[in-house]
């Protein structure tokens, strides 16, 4: 049970590099809602099968994040007819390397922060760089959708962190963290709907020339 | 302390080991072919082919053009010593390489470069623009690579804290190995994309394509002929053999078996590396120029990411 949470939290900061380095907003989706899938895997594993808590939260996790959510930001690119690329502010290089960083900086930070319960080997370094990564696509990426995807990669990350206390929270925070993306995804989307029928465009660069 | 074949622990199997090697290496890009042709629902040529063109171009005649000089004709030659001299260093058999020295790390790596430089140098001596340009693309993305390995190569002598080949692959590392096995797994994952930009594979080159613009490694090598390209063809399937040699000593553990099974792994594991890189060709599409150094970062960063699990 131990190497496979490890295995699953692998592939999470595995997904968090493809959406740093993938061109098209469709491979970011798809990476992000498997990593929506893998999240919703991890509290069974690491707090064991026979708590129906964990299963709760995993069935929740991957309805929220790795089906409706991504059938969501699907539908908007759909609706809004965006243009299929991501438009990066840095290259895919720099963002890489900008993440290859975020990773050193996760692990070094990991080892010395004081966590109650402490979490087992790689889920600490796997939220802090999911965090990380998720404020950087939030950051680096023009378009609203992408920043959508980041800000989702951002919450992952926070509900990675969270699992280290699942025995402590109760399980309303839980659902407090699910509501929150899915709440907050909603308004973006809604968002962005409105932006590309006003403007043209989706480009978060241009809401900066808005003026009263 | 330098250790040589003579005083060899295991000399008959390091060396039956680097024999099959030196044999089965043209297997390697013979079987990527075929699975190649396998999965996109053709015939393909056997995965012998690569003997068979070997044994034909052997039998013919070079040809040499006036303008070439010594180095038009040194160049098929060190590349092939080079990389034997490379294999030398490795441990073939999962245990320990024939010649082997702290430091050779350093060694092997540059052995692999001087024979691409002088490769190079080859083609620039033809005199044409089209050799220069496959030349500048190949040393371009080359140079992106070295960084790759050395990172793959620093991660596994930290991880045993040795610094030669036969330490950092050969049988010591199986002493601690589950202990680093995932940063190891990525480390064999990061060798594998390495492999596919420093052999000329796929989504970075495309060794069937004869397309002018889109021709790397095989510009360079358009004006040798006859057992010239034939040393070039089988130099080129013998460093794919020395990467999947070095993958397979990450993954499998040999030390401890019979120099017969050892060598069984070996084929074995170069049959499976040939299919892995067919696999890789018929379902990737060849990347764009400006995109490759972002496939060979992506595979630097799985050593990166190896690295940073090994300091923690």
């Amino acid at each position: 049970m131990e190497s496979l949470g490890q295995l699953v939290l692998f592939l999470v900061v595995f997904t968090d590099f493809a959406v740093l380095g993938s061109s098209r907003l469709s491979a970011c989706i798809r990476a992000v809602a498997l990593q929506g899938l893998l999240l919703g895997l991890l509290p069974p594993i690491l707090y064991g099968s026979s708590s129906v808590h964990a299963w709760t939260l995993a069935a929740g996790t991957i309805v929220v994040k790795a089906i409706a959510l991504p059938a969501f930001l699907r539908w908007a690119i759909r609706e809004a007819s965006v243009r299929r690329e991501v438009e990066p502010l840095i290259g895919y290089m720099a963002s890489l390397l900008l993440g290859v960083a975020a990773l050193a900086a996760s692990f070094a930070v990991a080892n010395v922060l004081p966590v109650i319960g402490g979490g087992a080997g790689l889920l600490i370094p796997a939220a802090l760089v999911t965090v990380i990564i998720g404020l950087i696509v939030l950051i680096t990426r023009a378009k609203a959708l992408t920043q959508v995807v980041g800000y989702l990669m951002l919450e992952n990350g926070i509900y990675l962190f969270g699992l280290t206390q699942l025995e402590r929270v109760p399980f309303l925070v839980e659902v407090g963290v699910l509501l929150d993306v899915f709440v907050g995804v909603f308004i973006m989307g809604i968002v962005v709907f409105h932006i590309n029928r006003e403007f043209d465009s989706i480009s978060a660069a241009r809401l900066t020339e808005l003026r009263e | 302390m330098m250790q040589f074949a003579g005083d060899h622990p295991a000399l008959p199997s390091a060396l039956g080991a680097l024999g099959v090697l030196l044999v089965g290496a043209p297997l390697v890009p013979g079987v990527a072919a075929r699975t190649r042709a396998l999965l996109t629902g053709r015939r393909g040529p056997p995965a012998w082919q690569l003997y068979a063109d070997l044994a034909k171009l052997l039998r013919k005649g070079a040809v040499y053009s006036t303008t070439t000089t010594w180095a038009f004709r040194l160049a098929p030659l060190a590349v092939v010593v080079t990389t034997v001299m490379a294999c030398l260093l490795l441990p073939v058999d999962g245990r320990s390489a024939l010649v082997s020295f702290t430091g050779d790390v350093v060694a092997f790596a540059y052995l692999l470069g001087l024979g691409r430089f002088l490769l190079v140098l080859g083609a620039l001596d033809t005199g044409s623009s089209f050799e220069g340009m496959g030349a500048s693309r190949e040393v371009t993305f080359a140079s992106l690579v070295e960084p790759g390995l050395f990172v793959v190569l620093v991660a596994l002598g930290i991880a045993t804290q040795r610094l030669s080949l036969t330490g950092m692959f050969g049988a010591e590392l199986w002493r601690e190995w589950s202990l680093v096995a995932p940063s190891v797994i990525l480390l064999a994952a990061s060798l594998f994309v390495l492999m596919l930009a420093e052999c000329s594979r796929v989504p970075v080159d495309d060794p069937a394509t004869h397309l002018e613009l889109t021709m790397i490694h095989e510009v360079m090598v358009l004006d040798h002929s006859g057992p010239d390209f034939a040393l070039i063809l089988y130099a080129n399937a013998l460093k794919l053999g020395v990467f999947a040699t070095l993958v397979l000593d990450l993954l499998v553990p040999r030390a401890e078996l019979a120099a017969w099974a050892s060598a069984a792994t070996l084929v074995a594991g170069l049959v499976a590396c040939g299919a892995a890189v067919g696999v890789v060709e018929s379902t990737m599409a060849r990347l764009r120029l400006p995109k490759v150094p972002l496939f060979i970062a992506g595979g630097t960063a799985l050593g990166l990411f190896g690295l940073i699990l090994l300091l923690q």
